[in-house]
């Protein structure tokens, strides 16, 4: 009897391992490959900060996972789906790569996602943001770690509609990921009844926002939100403040790194709200974390590359826990946890590949507050991930079982 | 069979051996190699053999890839492959013909500003459209049957099917270029008042030479994208157009084998440059300034020259 | 649009017509170039991206660099050094390559500055970040003024006196002094004027100076602007591009007006249909280039 229980639960701990268990690590080692923008507008963003970011989650590990090494590399996509797709499959086919972790734009991630299911690799996303990877091209092996345009919409815009600022005008780059954050923004607009005056999609890049701003003062909207990213975003605030834009009427950029408002300088951002999913002067972990990073880049994180070092580290402790690399059960094991470190908190992996968990509404500090450099946010709330992020969407065919 | 042919055959057998040692020559490499050599030989056809500068070739490229992959995504069980290409390839063509009718009317710098202007609308219509993906582009594009038999899906079987495109093209593109029509493209590169004044009526060979130009950047445009299963914004962007000058340049303007040879470069490149980091712009730049000061004749055109003279 | 009111209307072409300042700035530039080194300068974005940068280093970081933390570069200073080691820098890339180039196609030289582009912009890249730099205008030009039916920042006023006030001396430079007179002659027979005992070769590359210098001095009146990163030349290059083929290649005036008129025609798509302010560009230069073949203002040689 006793005998017959054992042997039961062996044969259902192989089951949850599938035919991986036998394999254990393939090719004796563990390699994350970091595929980002290394040379063009998102660079400082993600960049070379977020191949740190994953070195320090091999580091943290001891270099090793089920006593094999773990090596990362890095490469540049420059933001081209064609040499994104072109870099996975080489790492795939010849380099035994097992994860990729990272992608700003979501195109490119959109183009390794396919491959990497098709060859049971994982992928990680971090700067890659938009809610489309949780649609109908969803993916079991594909984790989108860090944020997406919902959970940045929703934190800013619910807390902004809190104050009872009720009409919007937005200020959208005219690609997909402009239209994610404006969809999105203004689907939790209307739930909240707010209402949304009036758009106006700019080509990507603009250079002179000053058209759109006028427009958006003459419409009398409470909230002037800004559905772009990067330079756009900075320019489109550093403009709106030349126009005397204010009193009545708020600026708020939907998605805004440290490393923006870093270059925007807190004169001209001062006062905004903005979500995001860790600020590195949140609590004691996150500041511990955060001066390793200081100490090898001279800059703090943003929250796409501490995204990175959270992806990066529970990949290698559930291929511990799976005792395999096989992207299955990694997946599957990611799943069963509960993520909690340095950057994520309360974070829950669902099915179609969002990591649901808290995520901070922060506020600019006025530049008298700020007592050093990089000390820029006032911490407002803590977002639960329930309350921020959307519900699974019936189009991605992973959300029907 | 000329001494080009015989090199060509040469060419083709190594390449047929590739699959076989993938650690040697990793075959994807080896058929984005193909296609943007393929698209460089359209674009020769044009600069090198017409003398007309255009900034345009992206569209063609660009076009055709997602006119194939979107019919490919939604009819992949009903027509084959080859159906799907046509209708790549016969878009670009079409493409060409309206801006190359509306820009051999200009001469010179104006000609590729036009090419240029018109280029950039066919951006923004890619942007624009719903069924081009906008900037996210086409993605999982299926490979499909072969006239409905032959399934193309796996990697040895598109292998295959590049090369045999690839071939394909190239001896059209040597054909037209040893035929009498090329040399009469050659007389207007040379001197275009001689040629009118010899009777021809150049504009309509300009136009002639701008379509098939076209057409062949569009066979090569639907090929990528059945290769890589994915077309995006870049393929139709500036950026792709300026590079197609680069490969054409680096390798020998006028040359047969002088764009393979720079494709094979500047992919070889940028592969190697990705992990390179943000050093990779510098070094493309300083590739174009060393090539325009010193070997102007690219690397073909300089070993014919080297060899000429001993 | 027939339902905005007129304040808005009349708000909207001044900002059109702000943006038409440093088209024009730019342009003229460009043109001048082409005119008499009959190169198309496709580095003009990264001379006007560097000029800000230079403007930008010499307020916070010059100082510090030389070990005089007081030290400081100022607006109005940089608006004269800023453009003057642009068109240094600009002299000596003339002298080293450009000149090797001057009896080729086109092309050659649009490949060739493409490239110096390239390698510029990858150097600022690597030394500063993408993310860019803010800059404030001068004390003095801070905030804005009601102008009737709208709110216009001071400094965007100052750049569109300055800006015009620079292109009408060049103009006037270039077709009413001597010293055009002289440039004029050059582009159409150098041998003739080298025979009045005029040094040609200098009289190019000072032209090459000068044209790369309003490129220059239109990125330090743009750095208070824009955010100064390194590709914010490189995506204005388009549209100055287009400028200059439609006012016709080589014609200064042209380059004036045209640019303006972009200005304008861009301003006005931006409330009709925004999407499509960056095409509309395009589609009007292709338009004027089969209506009228060698552009608006330039004459078919």
């Amino acid at each position: 009897m006793k005998l017959d229980i054992l042997g039961a639960a062996a044969i259902a701990a192989m089951a949850v391992a599938g035919t991986a268990q036998a394999q254990g690590i393939s090719d004796d080692v563990v390699k994350v490959g970091v595929l980002t923008d290394l040379s063009g507008i998102y660079s400082d963003l993600a960049g070379q900060g977020s191949v740190v970011a994953a070195q320090l989650a091999a580091e943290e590990m001891g270099g090793k996972v089920l006593g094999k090494p773990v090596v990362v590399v890095s490469a540049d996509h420059q933001n081209k789906p064609d040499i994104a797709a072109n870099l996975a499959r080489g790492w795939f086919d010849q380099q035994q790569v097992d994860m990729i972790a990272d992608f700003p734009t979501s195109s490119t991630a959109l183009a390794v996602m396919e491959i990497a299911r098709q060859k049971n690799r994982v992928t990680m996303l971090s700067s890659g943001v938009a809610t489309a990877v949780l649609a109908e091209k969803c993916s079991a092996t594909n984790a989108q770690w860090t944020v997406n345009t919902y959970a940045l919409a929703a934190g800013t815009a619910k807390a902004l509609l809190k104050d009872g600022k009720k009409s919007w005008y937005f200020i959208t780059a005219d690609y997909t990921f402009g239209h994610s954050l404006e969809k999105d923004a203004s689907q939790i607009i209307a739930e909240n009844g707010g209402e949304v005056k009036g758009v106006s999609r700019h080509p990507f890049p603009g250079t002179d926002f000053s058209s759109f701003i006028l427009k958006a003062q003459g419409s009398g909207a409470d909230v002037i939100a800004l559905a772009n990213a990067g330079a756009d975003t900075v320019n489109a605030i550093k403009q709106a403040s030349e126009y005397g834009v204010g009193g009545k009427q708020t600026v708020a950029p939907l998605l805004a790194y440290i490393s923006d408002v870093k270059s925007m300088g807190l004169a001209k951002a001062q006062g905004m709200y903005l979500t995001e999913a860790f600020y590195w002067d949140y609590d004691d972990r996150s500041r511990a974390w955060s001066a390793k990073f200081f100490e090898k880049t001279k800059k703090m994180p943003t929250a796409a590359q501490a995204g990175v070092y959270s992806a990066t580290l529970s990949y290698l402790k559930a291929i511990e826990a799976a005792g395999t690399d096989e992207a299955g059960a990694v997946m599957a094991r990611l799943r069963q946890m509960t993520i909690d470190d340095a950057v994520i908190r309360n974070g829950r992996l669902r099915a179609d590949g969002a990591l649901v968990h808290d995520m901070l509404l922060l506020q600019v500090k006025k530049p008298a507050e700020s007592k050093r450099d990089w000390d820029f946010y006032n911490v407002r709330a803590v977002l639960s991930g329930a309350e921020v992020y959307p519900a699974p969407n019936p189009a991605c065919p992973l959300n029907k079982s | 069979m000329s001494s080009t042919l015989r090199l060509f055959w040469l060419f083709v057998a190594a390449a047929i051996l590739v699959p076989f040692f993938p650690q040697i020559v990793y075959p994807i490499f080896m058929m984005k190699v193909l296609c943007y050599g393929l698209f460089a030989c359209a674009f020769n056809l044009l600069l090198g053999y017409t003398g007309l500068v255009s900034f345009a070739h992206a569209a063609f490229l660009g076009s055709a890839g997602y006119v194939t992959g979107a019919l490919m995504i939604r009819h992949a069980d009903r027509i084959g492959t080859e159906v799907a290409i046509l209708a790549g390839v016969a878009t670009a063509a079409a493409i060409g013909a309206v801006i190359g009718g509306l820009a051999i009317r200009r001469k010179g710098i104006y000609f590729a500003m036009i090419t240029l202007a018109l280029s950039q609308i066919v951006y923004f219509l890619a942007v624009q459209f719903r069924w081009t993906g906008g900037e996210d582009g086409l993605q999982g594009i299926p490979r499909g049957r072969l006239f409905g038999l032959v399934d193309l899906t796996s990697d040895n079987a598109i292998y295959g099917f590049t090369l045999v495109v690839f071939v394909a093209g190239f001896l059209l593109v040597h054909r037209i270029i040893h035929s009498p029509f090329g040399q009469i493209l050659r007389a207007i590169r040379d001197n275009e008042p001689r040629a009118i004044s010899l009777g021809y009526d150049t504009d309509r060979f300009k136009l002639l030479a701008f379509v098939l130009s076209a057409a062949v950047a569009g066979l090569a445009g639907a090929l990528k994208a059945l290769v890589f299963q994915l077309v995006s914004l870049n393929d139709v962007s500036l950026h792709t157009s300026t590079e197609v000058v680069l490969m054409t340049l680096l390798g020998g303007l006028g040359t047969i084998w002088g764009p393979l040879v720079g494709a094979a470069l500047v992919v070889g490149l940028q592969n190697y440059l990705a992990t390179l980091g943000d050093m990779v712009t510098i070094v493309i730049g300083l590739i174009f300034i060393v090539c325009v000061s010193f070997f102007r004749l690219g690397l073909v055109g300089e070993f014919l020259r080297l060899r000429k003279s001993a | 649009m027939f339902d905005i009111p007129l304040p808005a209307v009349l708000a909207q072409v001044t900002i059109g017509l702000i943006n038409g300042c440093f088209y024009a700035m730019l342009s003229m530039g460009l043109a001048i170039i082409f005119g008499l080194l009959n190169i198309i300068n496709f580095t003009h974005g990264a001379q006007f991206m560097m000029a800000a940068f230079i403007t930008w280093i010499g307020l916070n970081q010059l100082g510090p660099w030389l070990g005089f933390p007081e030290l400081q570069l100022g607006f109005w200073a940089s608006l004269v050094v800023a453009p003057l080691i642009v068109a240094a820098v600009g002299m000596g890339l003339e002298r080293l390559l450009l000149r090797r180039l001057a009896h080729l196609d086109h092309l050659y030289g649009l490949l060739l500055t493409f490239g110096v582009a390239l390698v510029t912009e990858g150097a600022f890249r690597h030394g500063f970040g993408v993310s860019g730099q803010g800059y404030d205008p001068p004390e003095m030009l801070q905030g804005p003024i009601d102008i009737g039916f709208m709110m216009l920042p001071r400094y965007r006023l100052f750049v569109v006196v300055a800006s015009l006030a620079i292109c009408l001396a060049t103009i006037w430079l270039f077709e009413r002094t001597r010293l055009g007179a002289y440039l004029r002659a050059g582009t159409e027979n150098p041998r003739l004027l080298q025979a009045f005992g005029i040094n040609v070769p200098v009289m190019i590359t000072l032209a090459y100076g000068f044209g790369v210098g309003l490129a220059g001095l239109a990125g330090v009146l743009a750095a208070p602007i824009m955010q100064i990163t390194p590709l914010m030349g490189g995506n204005l290059l388009n549209i100055i591009f287009a400028v200059v083929v439609i006012g016709g290649l080589g014609s200064i005036s042209g380059a004036m007006v045209t640019g303006l008129g972009l200005g304008l025609i861009e301003g006005i798509t931006k409330v009709v249909y925004p999407e499509a302010s960056t095409v509309v560009v395009f589609v009007i230069m292709a338009l004027a280039l089969l209506l009228r073949p060698a552009g608006l203002f330039g004459r078919e040689t």
